[in-house]
């Protein structure tokens, strides 16, 4: 890791379980701040379980177990004393499957102030034509705001949960194959949109797309049955990776 | 690190009042409708203990007019202190025990009461296996031709208007079986009684169809499709997979039915208060009257004085049904979690 | 072509069966209409019982009942409500106090009604009316020591709690584990994803729930026949210790206690005619909220 670059996110020798099996060996890594980290690596590689447990979403499922640290703002996220809502107000997401409210627009991103506590309307207002202009979708919603979100297209409503994430003002994104289930354009759109992002943001996006990831990301972790196999510059890993087993994945001979 | 976008939270942990408040109350109330099923146990078997621990006459007394003014004190319902009482207990007549509960008769009013709970008995199974031999197999056939048979829009119809069967008020199905159905069927076999025990599990069948139909209908699409199409894959006819894969598979399913429903009609009361004449025979006769176990608690408790032995053999009564549907019901489920889970598993 | 045969008797037997369910139903439908057609009206609904209940309307027993169902809502259908909300959102499946819970729901939907009679004499008013009568009574008199429409209601609404427990549960398990994602993921604590995502995508299966229950306790006249119910009162209640009508009750007496049997025969048939209209109208709405929404899923 160069020096210069600020570390957001310090990893070190996570295990986790599901149950008896093992889907996380040991894995360390820094992630740097205000850059975009992609994680690659064939299905049930660890890759978006990996995701998951930078914010804690892995609590949500039964019998899961996680050994080591993950450092954030100098505190393990794990550590007891460490309250995992106020986490992930930090530390927000975005899903695979877009999967906006079943309500309207405005609600939708005015979710999460409300539940901060944010009641003066004037104050939502903003900052929902704040976070739908930061996720480009204003020009396009500004007119029905009371429509539901339902109602929008694919790659619509998966801008729509950006803006939602946004609206928290967290410091992190995490992403989790945000466009794969997007058509071209709409998937040219969140790619734009990431670029734009990481100036404010850290940006950590799981994908399975090789060419998404060389575009958008400016570093890549290539994930392998649980283990982290390489992490470095994307444009090395995609250039001269340092281990042939990247190479082998990267030039599709396997996964 | 510095903070970036004006986002100050701290990690630290919160005390939430709202969350802990909410959690509390919901695990609280969640928990009541399990202490309801323990109260349900205490206090019908609370009544109905000085069977199981009978006492000394002037003790019994004494119980009985302070229970009028304080209610119960819960000292004297002590088992270990009863069955002490018990060893120095000498019979007497208006004494419910065991000995008397055994007759063959149930007079509970007049000089000498006798609370002979055999004829109850009988008349509880016989209106219930009539029920269940009326109503069970058009409800399996129903439920057989609306799942395997039936087309989907059909079927999207035969399955609520059968429902609604279900919603029919027991009093109302009591009330049609007293008014129209005795009078039809005494027409057609010509017995003497017009209310008996036939005409009672007839009505009964009506109440049983509707359980018995919803859980072998949904035993039956609970079978995985890859065995029906398997079997027709194989040239068998749409009948023959559903006689010979489907149902042999579904058959614990149609068992659970079949105690559900033997369940239901044995705890039903208004059906039988209306319509089997309320007379407490010890016969196998079909078409005489009969009074069953629950009827006769519906029939009687408005009527007796509180804390007597009368008031305490209906509770008993009531216990006996409980326990019955109880057990009934937990082998019912049983086979349904089990058998029919590990069938499908291949366990 | 002997199989063939078979075949078609096979499908002809089970079509019948389901034929003559829906005409039994009708059936009786149709013969509790015919009986009570002569005496149905707007006074029928609306009037006093007159001339020694021969006569007039059932007015009484219909607010009794309306009352009952009203008291019974409030207690069920929160303590339904909030169980089921434990179980589906709170409760590790395989925790030994959820499936005690669990057990103790299955086990009370298979109680007897005339059960819950029997618990709401010994429970509420021997133990909870004698002991409040002892506390607030100064003359020592019976005010909550006897039955009335509070211990009604209340002995209805264990009946119906698993009716609602089991239609919310439903809704519940229809909530997308994405929306719940979605909303922890923006930092919601679990109280605030309940209250915000999971129960207002439930509303459908909580209202379902009601009404069912209010139908079954419209309906049932076994558990409060020694709980509160009364064969007639010169007024209506007033008052939580106060002692009601009931519809179903009506024509249990009516049809068997009653002195002249005969001559109150179109005024039985009239009051069944309004109970069955009642519950067979809250369930037919309930059936068509559930398709619709299990229609809306599918999309």
């Amino acid at each position: 890791m160069r020096m210069d670059l600020q570390t957001e996110i310090i990893v070190e020798n996570l295990n986790l379980y599901y149950g008896k099996k093992k889907a996380l060996n040991n894995v360390s890594l820094s992630i740097p701040e205000n850059k975009v980290t992609a994680l690659i690596g064939p299905s049930g590689c660890g890759k978006s379980t990996f995701l998951r447990t930078l914010n804690r979403m892995n609590d949500l499922i039964e019998g899961v177990k996680i050994e080591g640290t993950v450092l954030f703002d100098d505190r393990n996220i794990y550590d007891n004393s460490v309250d995992v809502v106020e986490l992930r107000k930090r530390i927000g997401m975005i899903f695979q499957k877009s999967n906006p409210f079943p309500k309207s627009i405005y609600e939708n991103v005015a979710f999460g102030p409300k539940i901060n506590g944010v009641s003066n309307k004037s104050q939502l207002d903003e900052i929902v034509e704040q976070s739908l202009i930061r996720s480009a979708l204003w020009d396009e919603v500004k007119d029905d705001l009371n429509k539901s979100g339902l109602a929008l297209s694919g790659g619509q409503q998966q801008r729509l949960c950006i803006a939602r994430a946004l609206a928290v003002n967290p410091e992190v994104l995490l992403m989790d194959e945000p466009a794969s289930a997007l058509d071209p354009i709409s998937t040219t759109k969140i790619e734009d949109l990431i670029y734009e992002l990481k100036k404010k943001y850290t940006i950590i996006i799981v994908t399975h797309n090789m060419q998404q990831a060389a575009r958008v990301s400016d570093f890549t972790a290539f994930f392998y049955m649980g283990d982290l196999i390489e992490f470095t510059d994307t444009r090395k890993m995609f250039t001269a990776p340092d281990l042939k087993q990247t190479e082998d994945y990267i030039r599709g001979r396997f996964g | 690190m510095q903070k970036k976008n004006g986002n100050t939270n701290s990690l630290d942990r919160k005390f939430r009042l709202s969350e802990f408040l909410s959690e509390y109350i919901i695990k609280t109330v969640a928990f009541s409708s399990f202490a309801i099923i323990i109260l349900i146990f205490v206090f019908v078997f609370k009544e109905a203990a000085p069977i199981f621990f009978p006492k000394e006459k002037k003790a019994e007394t004494s119980q009985f007019l302070q229970s009028e003014t304080y209610g119960e004190e819960p000292g004297t319902e002590q088992p270990e202190n009863s069955l002490e009482l018990y060893s120095s207990y000498t019979p007497s007549h208006d004494v419910a025990s065991f000995k008397n509960l055994t007759g063959k008769n149930w007079q509970p009013v007049g000089e000498e009461p006798k609370y002979g709970v055999l004829p109850l008995i009988i008349g509880s199974l016989k209106v219930t296996v009539l029920a269940i031999l009326f109503g069970a197999p058009i409800a399996i056939l129903a439920a057989i031709f609306s799942a395997l048979f039936a087309p989907k829009g059909l079927r999207e119809i035969i399955k609520p208007i059968i429902e609604l069967l279900a919603s029919f008020p027991s009093v109302v199905i009591g009330f049609f079986a007293l008014v129209t159905l005795a009078t039809v069927l005494q027409n057609i076999f010509g017995y003497s009684y017009r209310l008996n025990a036939f005409v009672g599990g007839l009505a009964m069948a009506l109440a049983v169809i509707p359980i018995v139909y919803t859980v072998t209908e949904d035993a039956l699409t609970a079978i995985p499709k890859y065995m029906s199409e398997a079997s027709l894959a194989l040239g068998a006819t749409k009948w023959q997979t559903a006689l010979f894969v489907v149902m042999p598979a579904a058959t614990p399913g149609i068992f659970a039915a079949l105690l559900l429903g033997f369940g239901r009609a044995f705890g039903e009361t208004m059906i039988v208060l209306m319509a089997t004449g309320n007379a407490p025979l010890s016969t196998f006769n079909i078409f005489e009257p009969v009074r069953t176990m629950s009827a006769t608690i519906g029939a009687e408790m408005a009527e007796v004085v509180f804390g007597d032995t009368h008031y305490t053999v209906l509770f008993f009564i009531g216990a006996s049904l409980f326990v019955v549907t109880f057990a009934i019901n937990a082998i019912a489920e049983f086979y349904v979690r089990t058998k029919l889970m590990k069938r499908f598993r291949g366990e | 072509m002997n199989n063939k045969i078979l075949g078609k008797s096979i499908v002809a037997v089970s079509a019948l069966a389901v034929i003559m369910i829906v005409s039994a139903l009708l059936f009786i439908l149709l013969e509790i209409y015919l009986g009570g057609r002569s005496v149905l009206s707007w006074q029928f609904l609306t009037g006093n019982p007159t001339e020694g209940m021969t006569e007039g309307g059932i007015f009484p027993a219909i607010v009794g009942t309306v009352l009952l169902v009203l008291i019974m809502s409030v207690a069920c259908v929160p303590i339904g409500t909030i169980t089921a909300i434990y179980l589906n959102e709170y409760a590790s499946k395989k925790s030994f106090f959820t499936k005690m819970i669990r057990f103790a729901v299955n086990t009370l939907s298979g109680v007897p009604a005339i059960v819950f009679g029997l618990f709401g004499l010994g429970f509420f008013i021997q133990f909870i009316g004698t002991e409040m009568d002892r506390m607030f009574s100064a003359d020592g008199s019976l005010l909550w020591g006897q039955p009335n429409i509070l211990w009604a209601s209340l002995t209805m609404a264990l009946l119906t709690i698993p009716v609602v427990i089991v239609s919310v549960e439903e809704s519940l398990k229809t909530v997308p584990n994405d929306l719940r994602g979605g909303g922890y993921a923006l930092g919601a604590t679990k109280w605030q994803v309940i209250r915000k995502i999971v129960i207002p995508n439930s509303i459908s299966g909580i209202l379902t729930g009601s009404i069912l229950a209010i139908g079954r306790g419209a309906g049932e006249v076994a558990p409060i026949l020694f709980t509160g119910v009364a064969y007639f009162l010169p007024h209506l209640p007033e008052k939580l210790s106060d002692q009601f009508m009931n519809l179903g009750y009506h024509i249990y007496v009516m049809a068997t206690q009653s002195p002249d049997v005969e001559a109150t025969k179109s005024i039985q048939y009239a009051t069944a005619f309004v109970l069955l209209a009642c519950t067979f109208s809250l369930s037919f709405i309930a059936i068509i909220i559930r398709y619709q929404f299990r229609k809306k899923i599918k999309e």
